[in-house]
């Protein structure tokens, strides 16, 4: 790339190739963000890599290991359960924010008045929330210091659940994860819905389809690429759940250890620990569960359309 | 015919709808539960907060005026620092991502070079990549280097947004026509002025909403900021109240008590930039946050 094509591209693209022209400026476009994408996102991984095929002892030094750190990962029972936790979390927790968001979307879309709007503004804005701070909130609303449910079944003469308990701390996390994201989902839900030809619902009804046929027939399958692309960023945000456990850890009294989830443990390894090389064994491979999971998920829905098409 | 099926199916909805309204209307409760919660009892003192009063309602003496003051008093003012670097590290990192991605978006939109198909492919898989799973080898990096610590260690990885790139192709692809690009060349505009002039007013409702996505996304991060940073003056507000909750809880209802009333009114404060972004905002991201789900 010469000064002269900088400095004056109008002149000089006229009479240059038009493939020279476009390999030019289609890289200068990219090339900042290229940058960023290197040494951000390749250089670290690299390094993960290259850090987790070594391992550090107190009596041996650091010494190369191979993959050692991986299977020592995938034997270590707390990195095991803690994968397990995220996968049962996901299979929990993604279906049922879809199913909320998809029967909020389909009711404000037949539902156009002012209801409607208000209902849509409100449910979106736990979004606008850090999950920290939503975290908290919730687990205020959970103890039993300041929150409202010991009261309400105190009303009744009943002990209330105690979602800070190791029992209930599955589904106080659900809550907590549904409230925050199911207003995001449902916005992307009804702006595809805005996105279909009314005169297609209006066919239908000619033909005498009632609105629940509509919705599954018509709306539903419409949707599908959108809940696709709801799925997959549930599923890799969900596999990577750290914020909210992390700030509930401190209310729920011994109910969250330390490697709850993949990312606490890795955190904890690399930062209680400054187990660095197991930490990023850790982090490697939990991205790789992640991009794995994701993959086979696309490639299994790539009829439907998709990233990859 | 058309008009009148139209005419006479909405009206009797207002009341077959009923059930439904009433449903939203729960469910809207539920949504602002805890925001009523916090809104209540950030004007509790300590003493109303612990005194075992209702706690969904106000107590009797409103508390607000002296718990602000508490809360931006305490510790030197540190929450007013918190809040800063919040809207600096957003702002800072949504603005450089937003322009990576803009200028990507439209490369890749718009020209076809050679290594575009390999380059994209890539750029979609890094889509999938969980962004935690590089915090611990960035952290190593960069305090090889000294960045940890500083507010570029929070700021730098932020800029690395490959969904926005993704959004802000297929946005300049659809929107940006091929022969307005190609008019304004045969006028003797440069690429560059081509792609500033032409192209850009253009993608604008695309680039709202990757500003607002991305804004968003680093106001909220905590997992990063909270391994890069150990100076409590750099911390933005998450790690902040992070901090003080966890100071909070491991004193126990003795040495907390004070704390828990600026934490909840913190927690307040910290969120209302981003609902008043939010709601001024509607028009631009209520239609942007659909893309890349249409076509």
């Amino acid at each position: 790339m010469n000064a002269a094509s900088t400095s004056a591209p109008a002149r000089q693209g006229r009479f240059r190739s038009p493939t020279a022209r476009q390999n030019i400026f289609g890289w200068l476009f990219v090339a900042p963000f290229g940058i960023v994408f290197l040494t951000m996102l390749v250089l670290p991984l690299g390094y993960a890599l290259y850090l987790s095929a070594f391992r550090k002892t107190l009596i041996g030094g650091t010494h190369f290991v191979w993959f050692g750190n991986y299977t020592k990962a995938f034997q270590d029972p707390s990195f095991v359960s803690g994968v397990w936790f995220v996968v049962k979390f996901s299979l929990v927790l993604i279906p049922l924010q879809m199913a909320i968001s998809l029967a909020v979307a389909l009711m404000i879309d037949v539902i156009v008045n002012r209801v409607a709007r208000f209902s849509r503004l409100m449910i979106f804005m736990p979004y606008a929330i850090p999950a920290v701070i939503g975290a908290l909130m919730w687990g205020f609303l959970y103890s039993k210091n300041f929150g409202p449910i010991a009261d309400v079944f105190g009303a009744f003469g009943a002990a209330g659940p105690d979602f800070l308990s190791s029992d209930l701390i599955f589904w106080g996390l659900v809550n907590v994860v549904t409230w925050q994201w199911v207003g995001y989902y449902m916005i992307i839900l009804y702006a595809a819905l805005q996105g279909i030809d009314p005169e297609l619902y209006e066919a239908a009804r000619i033909d005498g389809a009632s609105q629940w046929q509509i919705a599954l027939r018509i709306k539903i399958p419409l949707l599908s690429r959108a809940l696709v692309l709801i799925l997959v960023f549930a599923l890799i945000g969900t596999l990577q759940f750290f914020n909210e456990p992390k700030i509930l850890q401190n209310l729920a009294a011994g109910a969250i250890p330390d490697d709850f989830t993949p990312n606490m443990y890795a955190y904890q390894q690399a930062f209680s620990l400054a187990n660095y090389n197991y930490g990023s064994a850790i982090s490697f491979a939990l991205g790789a569960v992640v991009f794995v999971c994701v993959y086979a998920f696309l490639f299994a829905t790539r009829k439907r359309g998709s990233f990859l098409s | 015919m058309t008009a009148r099926v139209a005419s006479t199916g909405r009206r009797p909805h207002r009341q077959r709808y009923l059930p439904m309204q009433i449903l939203l209307v729960f469910l809207v409760v539920y949504f602002l539960i805890p925001f009523w919660w916090v809104i209540v009892n950030s004007s509790k003192s300590s003493a109303g907060l612990f005194g075992g009063g209702n706690a969904l309602w106000f107590a009797d003496d409103i508390n607000y005026v002296e718990n602000f003051k508490d809360l931006f008093t305490y510790g030197g003012g540190i929450y007013a620092t918190w809040l800063m670097n919040s809207a600096l590290y957003a702002f800072v990192g949504g603005i450089g991502a937003t322009v990576l991605a803009v200028l990507a978006g439209y490369g890749f939109a718009k020209y076809r070079f050679a290594g575009r198909r390999l380059a994209f492919a890539i750029l979609l898989g890094a889509v999938m990549v969980p962004t935690t799973a590089l915090v611990i080898p960035t952290f190593i990096l960069f305090s090889q280097v000294g960045l940890t610590n500083t507010i570029w260690a929070v700021i730098f990885p932020t800029w690395l947004n490959p969904f926005g790139v993704y959004l802000m192709h297929v946005y300049a692809r659809d929107a940006v026509p091929d022969e307005l690009l190609d008019a304004a060349r045969v006028d003797g505009a440069g690429e560059f002025r081509t792609f500033l002039q032409v192209a850009l007013p253009l993608m604008r409702p695309a680039i709202v909403t990757v500003l607002l996505l991305s804004i968003v996304a680093s106001w909220n991060n905590y997992f990063l900021p909270l391994a890069m940073l150990t100076d409590n003056r750099l911390f933005p507000v998450t790690v902040g109240i992070g901090l003080w909750q966890s100071t909070a809880s491991t004193y126990g209802a003795a040495g907390g008590q004070s704390l828990w009333s600026i934490i909840i009114l913190g927690s307040l404060v910290s969120v209302i930039p981003l609902i008043v972004a939010f709601l001024a905002l509607q028009r631009y991201w209520q239609g942007g946050l659909s893309m890349g789900s249409l076509k």
